[in-house]
């Protein structure tokens, strides 16, 4: 039933060893994303370049203006004398907030009365100009009460105080929610791709059809492609995982052991995808073009970067429909919370029946491309 | 002795295009069967069907006695195959490839190196052990081609074109082989384009827009009698201005076909004309003419039948 399986596996090494440019590259991809998303891609927002138009100067407005710059999240990096810089600032993009203090403002605070402070944000970038105008607000907020209390002569304290606990990720570094989920996305595309690329270079050099009038099996064959990037795609979980813990110093809260165990079960879905390429690619460059197919939802809808549940509904769904989707939530379960077999079976369960289903798809699917 | 290949009606539809239809010939041992036909008209079906790759549509064949169908297993194991492309590995050396596919035809490991050497030294590939197939120049790839679907010991090669795109040294040198395989038994089915290739096998199938048009010894071919009709002649014609000669011939009523063939035209006249076909080439300022008579070439041959076949 396995007959030529060893022969081809053996062969398949060899592949490997002679074309050192694509194993490099492949596990290249993962360091350079490790990079990338580990250190440079920072989902907090800190440093936010500002612009300052203070027309009253005097001691109060200064200490607004330290107030913006203590809190870490505003770099004050202009001070400009008239409405047209300010505006000026935003525009030419070297800001993306711009805050204008008017000249009455001491007077306001002094008077009992509001003082109007001015913030333009740049609205291109939503993402920080959302947690702008939070910040600025709760910057204004603090302001105030600590000046009504001190009117009122009460205590200092509010009366309701929000006490967080970040459980899991207590400095909530992007890092520790990035990394894990990249172990998944990098496993899909090396094995995805290597997978794909082995059994349509065969097709496209006419050695598919050379197998196929030896006696090798159809399972000899169709396992002996599949096992050695099986391995390879075991690696790098592997190595990704070290870098993982080494590197950004993200520990395993939970089992090393469960978290191998259930890799497997997603491990045949990148497989099944590879080979459901290779079935509908009869070339290689088409190949690159179906995984991508696979791969881009898989980076964008997994939940990987952004929460699914903030996603339209069909969207949403799609997210559901994607292998990757589970293997994250099983990752960050295990690596973040250090959760066990039973909180993440219903994961595992529907993530096996995916790579069931997807791998007997494939399969039949190469078979019939040989006849 | 019963036949190493015999085909019945053998049939292949590929939607509602019928590739092959109704192909039925039979080979005996130790021949080299040619089988000729232009691009499309089912040539690589036919060996796709014969070495279980393809299933026949309708029709059976039976291959080295097993039927292509019940016992594919059974027939890919002493049968070789060299399909049109190069289809080896071009990143594995040629010991690499040799040693793959003896492995994959489960060949003994104590046995495995005599068997290697074995073909290496037919083959004469031994100087380029170590070289990747892919730095092999085209006459040398096939010849790796050949040693790696001898390995098994076949006792019948499927070769798809396999002199494509090699110069005529490395052409000959194939066929050398070929014949000296041939004398150990091997069996042969070879498609080819080539007529001179044509014309160096045992037997030949000719097949036509998925039709097999005729199948015999050259011989038998050249002395059909739908090739030179009855009361025609062939005759090689040798005069001035070839094209222009050849179309004033075609305009004559007895002749009945001219082509040019080299320095000289081949036509087909009328029995009892050639002294006036001399004649009228001299009077149309061709001459000096002169005319003998020839047996036909097998491209007459294909020439008159596929003619014949579009006429009816």
């Amino acid at each position: 039933m396995f007959r030529g399986l060893t022969s081809i596996i053996y062969k398949e090494m060899f592949h490997i060893i002679r074309d050192p440019k694509t194993l490099f590259l492949m596990l290249l991809i993962p360091g350079m994303d490790m990079t990338i998303f580990g250190y440079a891609i920072d989902l907090e927002v800190s440093n936010i370049p500002t612009a300052v138009y203070n027309l009253d100067g005097r001691r109060d407005s200064r200490e607004f203006e330290d107030m913006l710059q203590n809190s870490g999240f505003f770099t004050l990096k202009e001070f400009v004398h008239s409405d047209v810089a300010l505006n000026e600032a935003i525009v030419r993009g070297r800001c993306s907030v711009a805050v204008k203090i008017p000249p009455d403002y001491t007077d306001q605070l002094v008077r009992g009365g509001s003082a109007t402070v001015q913030v333009l944000l740049d609205g291109s970038d939503s993402t920080v100009a959302m947690q702008a105008l939070q910040v600025v607000n709760a910057i204004a907020l603090q302001k105030s009460l600590s000046i009504i209390a001190k009117s009122l002569d009460a205590p200092s304290k509010p009366p309701v105080e929000i006490r967080p606990r970040v459980l899991f990720n207590p400095d909530m570094k992007t890092p520790n929610f990035m990394i894990p989920g990249l172990v998944a996305v990098t496993m899909q595309q090396v094995t995805l791709m290597l997978t794909a690329l082995a059994i349509v270079r065969e097709k496209e050099a006419g050695t598919l059809e050379q197998l196929m009038v030896t006696p090798v099996s159809r399972l000899g064959l169709l396992l002996g492609k599949l096992i050695p990037y099986a391995v390879i795609g075991v690696l790098e979980t592997a190595i990704t995982l070290v870098i993982m813990v080494g590197l950004f110093q993200v520990p395993i809260a939970g089992s090393i052991t469960l978290l191998a165990l259930f890799s497997l079960s997603f491990l045949f879905t990148a497989l099944g995808m590879g080979l459901l390429t290779s079935t509908l690619a009869s070339n290689q460059i088409q190949a690159v073009q179906f995984a991508f197919i696979f791969i881009l939802p898989s980076v964008l809808l997994s939940g990987f970067m952004f929460p699914l549940e903030s996603m339209p509904t069909p969207i949403y769904w799609l997210g559901q429909a994607l292998p990757a989707t589970y293997y994250i939530r099983i990752l960050r379960g295990i690596i973040l919370r250090g959760a066990g077999f039973y909180d993440l079976l219903p994961q595992v369960i529907i993530l096996t029946g995916m790579g069931i289903f997807l791998l007997g798809l494939a399969a039949s699917r190469f078979h019939k491309t040989l006849d | 002795m019963s036949p190493v290949i015999a085909a019945e009606g053998l049939t292949r539809r590929f939607g509602s295009f019928t590739a092959v239809d109704d192909v039925s010939f039979s080979i005996d041992q130790g021949s080299i069967f040619g089988f000729l036909g232009p691009n499309g008209s089912g040539k690589s079906t036919v060996i796709r069907m014969l070495c279980g790759l393809l299933r026949p549509s309708r029709g059976s064949a039976s291959v080295l006695g097993h039927d292509i169908e019940r016992e594919v297993e059974t027939v890919k194991r002493s049968i070789g195959y060299m399909s049109q492309q190069f289809s080896l590995y071009a990143d594995l050396s040629v010991m690499e490839n040799l040693n793959f596919y003896a492995r994959i035809y489960a060949i003994p490991r104590r046995e495995m190196r005599n068997r290697i050497e074995e073909v290496i030294d037919i083959v004469g590939i031994g100087a380029y052990r170590k070289r990747l197939a892919r730095h092999l120049s085209g006459g040398w790839k096939q010849r790796l081609a050949l040693a790696c679907a001898l390995v098994h010991r076949p006792r019948l090669l499927f070769l798809d074109e396999p002199t494509a795109g090699i110069d005529p040294v490395a052409r000959r040198e194939l066929w050398n082989l070929l014949f000296d395989l041939s004398g150990r038994g091997v069996t042969f089915f070879v498609t080819t384009h080539y007529m001179d290739e044509a014309e160096r096998c045992s037997h030949i199938a000719y097949i036509h827009f998925s039709k097999l048009i005729v199948c015999g010894t050259p011989n038998e071919l050249k002395t059909l009698p739908e090739v030179t009709p009855e009361a025609t002649i062939r005759l090689e014609v040798r005069c001035r201005m070839l094209a222009a000669a050849m179309r004033h011939m075609n305009a004559l009523p007895y002749v009945q076909d001219a082509t040019i063939f080299g320095d000289s035209l081949h036509a087909l006249v009328l029995a009892g004309h050639e002294r006036q076909l001399v004649r009228d080439l001299d009077a149309a300022d061709f001459g000096p003419a002169a005319a003998a008579e020839i047996s036909p070439s097998l491209e007459d041959v294909f020439v008159t039948l596929t003619r014949n076949r579009d006429a009816r």
